[in-house]
């Protein structure tokens, strides 16, 4: 049924849909209105045979949660930020206990500074977990994709996080089409755990495993992700077939066939990427792109089937690894190894920043031109850092460095205007 | 505070035979059925007070049970000499995630079962003092605050032991362990103003919490047996002397334990709802030297030169908590 609803309101009902028991959660922005909506329809009697628990933290929110799936419920939680670095130690044991856990993560930056808009570092930190991660471009696919989440994890026993852009999703009222229930019990069989605490035949689950077989174990936690790499695509096709459209995948390209330069960035970001991409090709730029929806499991051969018939590729990344720039460009460029295509890493939209298609256009212009260096930061102040770097040159005590700058930059109300 | 009215003493020693009791007074332990949920092979030192205390209160919870019983374990001793890969000595179903969050794990559980209308099956959630009053105690507060249906047992053997003998909130005052070593002004564990899990447990007015020692397992057994017949929250905390962090002899976990009782140092007592409703008396109070002299962890109490100043700060500590839960006035009251 189409709807025109808040985001965190159409993730909420895609997750009802697929019959959850246990759904607990921590509240952080832009989190939040997802589980109160979940909260709501718990309380009401909407989720049938559903209980909601609310937790003291994030830490036990995931721990509720992996109690609840190795007992033999369908478990689903969801947070962002701090609140995904708080329950760390967990998000690792669920998927090193092969629980398949649903979690969805309302992209946040990560403090300090403290910041509660959007970017991508927090699920980022986590991609190492061994988690699937599966990034949302709208919010059709944020439904869409937890949708498939459920039968992905619990077919590979194997925890899935759907990576949605807090804000300009979450909160974004938007026409969403939402399933039926029949439609959603045809594509999302019971859980059939492969691993349950039953009395009636006990379990040790969690032994301590020294060097004779730890890399045994990870070495099939990494072979049920590059199985993956097989379903996630099949689930796609699946979908189409049961509700009429297509959504989620590996990766979706946009005007790449011809392209010259290519254009890879994951989430909601592809669509401001569309609309540049479609200014450029009016005039004349050879451009196209690709969304990457699995970043985990990494699809490094489809990746580079679609990119190696382009002459530079540009990541568009929301997160930065500090010290050496781009996460999602390092991945990229191992998938490109040996082509010799340049890899560019621009920065962009951290903490919220807008990343506007005029800033976007300006950019992918002078990198269709090799005019930009390895690591851009779109929209960088380069004033108001030169100023704080001289500062920390010539005074000692400098003082904390974003304080420095906010007093610098005058309240936001001064610059409205 | 015993399931039997039979008093121990009368034999003369502490020991009693199950010869002289009622069937259904006997021990679980004494009895064919006995689950042995942790089952013998383990991987403990000789005369572990944690694996003795387990093996009595896992099986008197399955006992309670039916055998319908699920565990959740901490990191820690108990985890690690239990299952060393591929082998496990659980007889049970038995998860272990991490250190700091075997009460949620256990909430979990309990709630999948509800959800799932397996409502015949209970839970229990384990851990030593660390995984209890240091790294979990937010997860264990949270659980206490839901009164979700969850009995907690903690091991106490007064250090984080599984890591080599560091301090927890749980270590006495003046107790040497590796990190707070004998050496200064002050050597040893600093006199706190201390971390009492059981009384935090009880200012959640949860249904059940009580104490207990491996010196008496029948009251162990006991006690887990009411807090299975309960729902909710329960909390038990059971003194369990650990030779090697100790400094101890391994034959004298069962005395060390019942001296910790008997000079005060370590109330044994229930309460319900917030309230103490019961305590075990102590026929004669000890002095607390001689709880103290037989461990290595307190020896520069004793040597080079007495420590009387010391002793006798102990020692308050003791006549306090007799004073507080009445321990010298008789019989039990219930
Ligand atoms: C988050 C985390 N921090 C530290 C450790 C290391 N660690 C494992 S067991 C343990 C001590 C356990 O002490 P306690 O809970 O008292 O149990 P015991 O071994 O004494 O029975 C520590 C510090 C860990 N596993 N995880
Ligand atoms: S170190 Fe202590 S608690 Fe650990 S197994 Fe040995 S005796 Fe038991
Ligand atoms: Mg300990």
């Amino acid at each position: 049924m189409l709807k025109q609803i808040e985001g965190s309101r159409a993730v909420a009902e895609a997750v009802a849909l697929c019959r959850p028991e246990v759904i607990c959660a921590y509240p952080i922005t832009p989190q939040t209105h997802i589980v109160e909506n979940l909260g709501e329809m718990v309380k009401a009697g909407d989720i049938k045979g559903c209980e909601f628990v609310n937790v003291e933290s994030e830490f036990a929110a995931l721990s509720v949660a992996i109690g609840a799936s190795a007992t033999g419920a369908r478990a689903y939680t969801a947070t962002a930020s701090q609140g995904l670095l708080f329950m760390a130690e967990a998000v690792y044991n669920a998927s090193g206990l092969g629980l398949p856990i649903v979690m969805t993560i309302g992209n946040r930056a990560i403090g300090a500074p403290i910041n509660i808009w959007n970017d991508q570092q927090d699920s980022m930190s986590m991609r190492d977990a061994g988690w699937i991660q599966l990034y949302a471009e709208t919010n059709q696919e944020a439904v869409d994709l937890h949708i498939q989440a459920v039968p992905l994890a619990e077919e590979l026993s194997v925890p899935v996080m759907v990576c949605v852009d807090g804000f300009i999703l979450t909160h974004a009222y938007e026409r969403v089409d939402i399933p039926t229930q029949a439609q959603v019990d045809a594509y999302v069989p019971p859980y059939e755990p492969r691993q349950i605490l039953d009395p009636a035949e006990p379990v040790t689950i969690g032994a301590m495993v020294g060097p004779e077989a730890f890399t045994e174990v990870r070495y099939l936690a990494h072979y049920r992700q590059m199985q993956a790499l097989g379903l996630i695509p099949e689930l796609a096709d699946a979908f189409a077939e049961q509700f009429g459209r297509h959504s989620g995948g590996l990766v979706r390209g946009y005007r790449q066939d011809d392209a010259d330069t290519l254009v890879v960035a994951l989430g909601s970001v592809n669509g401001t990427v569309k609309d540049v991409i479609d200014q450029l090709r009016e005039r004349d730029v050879a451009i196209g792109s690709v969304s990457v929806i699995s970043f985990r499991p990494f699809p490094a051969k489809r990746l580079r089937a679609m990119l190696e018939h382009a002459s530079r590729v540009i990541v568009v990344e929301k997160s930065l690894a500090v010290g050496i720039g781009g996460i999602v460009s390092t991945d990229v460029r191992m998938a490109l190894a040996g082509t010799g295509i340049p890899v560019h890493t621009v920065i962009a939209g951290l903490g919220g920043r807008a990343i506007t298609q005029d800033a976007l256009r300006d950019y992918l212009l002078r990198a269709h031109r090799d005019a930009v260096e390895r690591v851009t930061f779109l929209d960088l102040r380069h004033d108001v850092i030169h100023r704080e770097i001289e500062r920390l040159e010539t005074q000692r005590r400098s003082g904390p460095v974003a304080e420095n700058i906010l007093r610098e930059l005058g309240s936001v109300a001064d610059r409205i205007g | 505070m015993r399931s039997s009215h039979v008093k121990f003493y009368q034999t003369g020693t502490f020991t009693v035979g199950n010869r002289l009791l009622n069937d259904s007074d006997r021990s679980v332990q004494s009895t064919m059925e006995r689950t042995n949920s942790l089952n013998s092979g383990h991987r403990a030192c000789q005369g572990c007070g944690e694996a003795l205390g387990a093996r009595y209160a896992i099986d008197a919870a399955m006992r309670a049970t039916d055998n319908q019983l699920i565990a959740a374990n901490a990191t820690g001793c108990l985890e690690v000499f239990s299952t060393p890969y591929p082998e496990t000595s659980w007889q049970i179903p038995w998860i272990h995630s991490l250190f700091g969050n075997a009460a949620a794990v256990a909430t979990g559980i309990a709630v999948a079962l509800r959800v799932k209308g397996r409502t015949g099956t209970r839970v229990v959630a384990q851990g030593g003092d660390g995984g209890t009053t240091d790294i979990g105690f937010g997860c264990l507060s949270g659980m206490f605050e839901r009164n979700d249906d969850v009995l907690y047992i903690c091991y106490d053997n007064e250090a984080y032991m599984n890591t080599g003998v560091q301090r927890s909130s749980a270590t006495p005052p003046a107790a040497r362990t590796a990190t707070t070593q004998v050496v200064g002004p002050q050597p040893g564990n600093v006199f706190g103003q201390g971390k009492n899990v059981p009384r935090i447990a009880m200012a959640h007015e949860i249904p059940y919490v009580a104490t207990a020692t491996v010196a008496d397992v029948r009251d162990l057994e006991a006690k887990v047996t009411k807090a299975m017949s309960i729902h909710g929250a329960r909390y038990i905390h059971v003194l369990v002397p650990c030779p090697l962090g100790w400094g101890a002899a391994p034959h004298d976990t069962v005395k060390l334990a019942r001296l910790a009782t008997e000079s005060g140092l370590f109330p044994v007592f229930e309460a319900e709802h917030g309230e103490v409703t019961d305590r075990s008396t102590i026929r004669r109070q000890v002095a607390v030297e001689e709880y103290l002299k037989p461990q290595r962890r307190f020896a520069h109490l004793f040597k080079p030169t007495l420590q009387s100043e010391v002793i006798a700060r102990l020692q308050a500590q003791a006549d306090r908590n007799i004073r507080r839960y009445n321990l010298l006035s008789g019989e039990t009251h219930r």
